[in-house]
């Protein structure tokens, strides 16, 4: 009997520290994508706020499946709900977007650092179509580039995956054959190659492969320092994926609820594979008996995502940040969630 | 209460947990493979066609078994001369020496290697050499896999037919050397025959777990959904699809998935039950 009740006292102690000392806390779930800048940008509120922000990089599928079952504050995903989806939510949600990101063109060409693709010649080489290194139509773009007599080897995501969404939504938007034959998705259909699991997979499969090309994450690349295509873009120019221009992609035309892919944007110097990645949260925010203070700590978090502070960290973790105006866009969405009707934002 | 019955209460019930898991298990991957199962039926057996694009998503399971079978043969057809004639080794040949308890303890060891590295020793090292000799432009396929598989099932074709091998009793051998029999002789004619069942189990047994390996069969394969066309192409396996796809599948490519993984349970259930029965057999 004594040691029960010694037993119930520690319990009793132990929750009162846990629930004082460390005050809110905050969980959300999904993207593995936007995971390190996330990371960082979750510990330096939590050093400057005192609120405990926990973040699990479960995929993009997982962060919707656990906002739908409530379990988490915010998800986060690579890929804006679908119409469908939207509706097959329980409750109204929002996206805000937080950083762009982008996905680029890798090879693997002994002695070539750089080569100028069209979206043209891209997808021909995705359906098999140009088999060898030497073909006409890539010499025909790249005048200085000395091509070997090489079998060209595709390397793509074998695993379900954002990277590949955004590729894909790119070819799908470019070519008709490619729409008709693969079209979008986190999955699809590669004619040719070699499927590897990962950023990892692919660039290390890249790396060792000679005569490979295959697509990357820029997150990625950028950090690993891998030789990329310039991609010409709907202007014309053929534009190195770089912070500037991925950043330069959202700079197009942006819909309010900022539900948007950047694939193939008109803005000049625009990197045509980008996207934004997204924090989505429901738009009432008073359900499964959340407090005010739960829903407040969670705006506040979200608004601060998008001040200089915050998106200032981006580029140190390889993310292009948000421009100017998509700034706005995002901070005029989060003004639209309410709790009981009122806006949590002042 | 007294103690026994305590016990006994305790066996009980943890076996009884058992039980419940495995019912559990199946009963989820049944339930779950339904909506698959509904949409295509059999078909989904016998049709190689694997979309997963929104709005013409359509899902057949013929490929990965192909890869999964073609993979789990060739590293049968692979370990079985190696795991064999080690066996004989060391059970036969060299039996109760020093040298034969080394040989078989780093085949045992081989068991322990988690599977992972048995996967970055094939990325960095066996499909680098297999390009550089000049078998494959990018060196994934059908025939790198098996390779490694054949590796990973050695120490469980082994294990049981060293003990059947060292089971067969001596008399019969050495009536066998008296009527002047050579070594050979008496390996083809008196160790075979005798020890023929529970070596025949261990390859069964060997096989029905090169059927169910993931992770180094991922690395290796290539993952493309295509029909094999020969040794050195690329495919893909049941378990590896699972593996890769089942992160950020959804509703239909979610449940084709589960029945993939129901296809394999049932696959490798009735490997190993065929592998217990001749063991049985063996040991009556």
């Amino acid at each position: 009997m004594k040691k029960k009740s010694l037993f119930l006292s520690l319990v009793a102690i132990l929750a009162t520290i846990s629930s004082s000392a460390f005050g809110q806390s905050l969980s959300g779930a999904g993207a593995t994508f936007p995971l390190p800048f996330y990371n960082m940008a979750f510990q330096k509120y939590t050093e400057s706020t005192g609120v405990k922000v926990t973040y699990g990089g479960i995929g993009s599928g997982g962060g919707i499946r656990s906002l739908s079952d409530k379990v988490v504050d915010f998800g986060a995903s690579d890929a804006f709900l679908s119409d469908k989806e939207l509706a097959e939510m329980p409750a109204t949600i929002v996206h805000m977007p937080t950083c762009s990101g982008a996905v680029v063109v890798a090879f693997n060409l002994p002695g070539i650092q750089s080569i100028n693709l069209t979206s043209d010649v891209l997808v021909n080489i995705l359906l098999g179509k140009i088999k060898n290194w030497n073909d006409p139509s890539l010499k025909k773009l790249n005048a200085s580039v000395k091509f070997p007599d090489m079998p060209i080897t595709v390397v793509y995501r074998s695993d379900g995956s954002g990277t590949t969404n955004m590729f894909t939504d790119y070819l799908t938007k470019v070519s008709k054959e490619w729409a008709n034959k693969l079209g979008s998705g986190k999955t699809v259909n590669w004619p040719v190659g070699v499927g590897a699991k990962g950023n990892p997979g692919v660039a290390g499969t890249i790396s060792q492969t000679k005569g490979s090309i295959g697509y990357v994450g820029s997150e990625y690349s950028f950090a690993q320092k891998i030789p990329t295509a310039y991609l010409k873009n709907k202007a014309g120019k053929f534009i190195k994926p770089s912070m500037a221009s991925i950043s330069a992609a959202g700079q197009g035309t942006i819909p309010a609820d900022t539900r948007v892919m950047l694939t193939n944007s008109d803005a000049p110097y625009a990197y045509p594979i980008a996207g934004f990645t997204w924090i989505i949260i429901y738009k009432e925010q008073n359900y499964n008996n959340r407090t005010l203070a739960q829903a407040e700590a969670t705006l506040k978090l979200l608004s601060w995502m998008l001040t200089p502070d915050a998106q200032k960290i981006a580029p140190t973790v390889n993310y292009a940040s948000l421009p100017e105006a998509v700034v706005k866009k995002a901070n005029a969405i989060l003004r639209t969630v309410t709790y009981n009707g009122k806006p949590v934002l002042k | 209460m007294n103690s026994d019955k305590i016990l006994k209460y305790i066996l009980f019930t943890a076996s009884l947990l058992i039980l419940l898991i495995s019912g559990g298990m199946v009963f989820s991957l049944v339930r779950g493979a339904m909506p698959s199962f509904h949409e295509f039926g059999w078909k989904f057996i016998i049709s190689s066609e694997w979309d997963p694009t929104q709005g013409r998503e359509q899902y057949g399971a013929l490929l990965f078994i192909v890869g999964t079978l073609l993979t789990s043969v060739l590293a049968l057809l692979i370990a079985v001369p190696l795991a064999f004639s080690t066996s004989l080794f060391v059970a036969e040949y060299f039996k109760n020496t020093r040298i034969a308890s080394v040989v078989s303890t780093m085949v045992d060891l081989l068991a322990g290697i988690p599977s992972i590295i048995f996967g970055l020793w094939g990325f960095y090292i066996l499909r680098p050499f297999i390009v550089s000799i000049g078998l494959s432009d990018q060196g994934y396929g059908i025939f790198t896999s098996g390779l490694i598989l054949a590796f990973m099932i050695i120490p469980y074709a082994t294990s049981l037919s060293n003990t059947s091998i060292s089971m067969v009793s001596n008399e019969l051998k050495e009536a066998a050397y008296s009527l002047g029999a050579t070594r050979l002789e008496v390996i083809w004619n008196v160790i075979l025959p005798n020890a023929r069942s529970g070596i025949t189990a261990s390859y069964i047994l060997a096989f029905g777990r090169a059927l169910g390996e993931t992770l180094a069969v991922t690395m290796l394969i290539g993952n493309s959904n295509r029909m094999p066309t020969g040794l050195f192409s690329t495919g893909n396996t049941m378990s590896s699809v699972i593996a890769n796809q089942f992160g950020e599948a959804s509703g239909l490519q979610l449940s084709s998935l589960i029945e993939i993984g129901l296809l394999l349970f049932v696959m490798t259930t009735i490997i190993n039950a065929v592998g217990k029965f001749i063991i049985k057999k063996l040991n009556r």
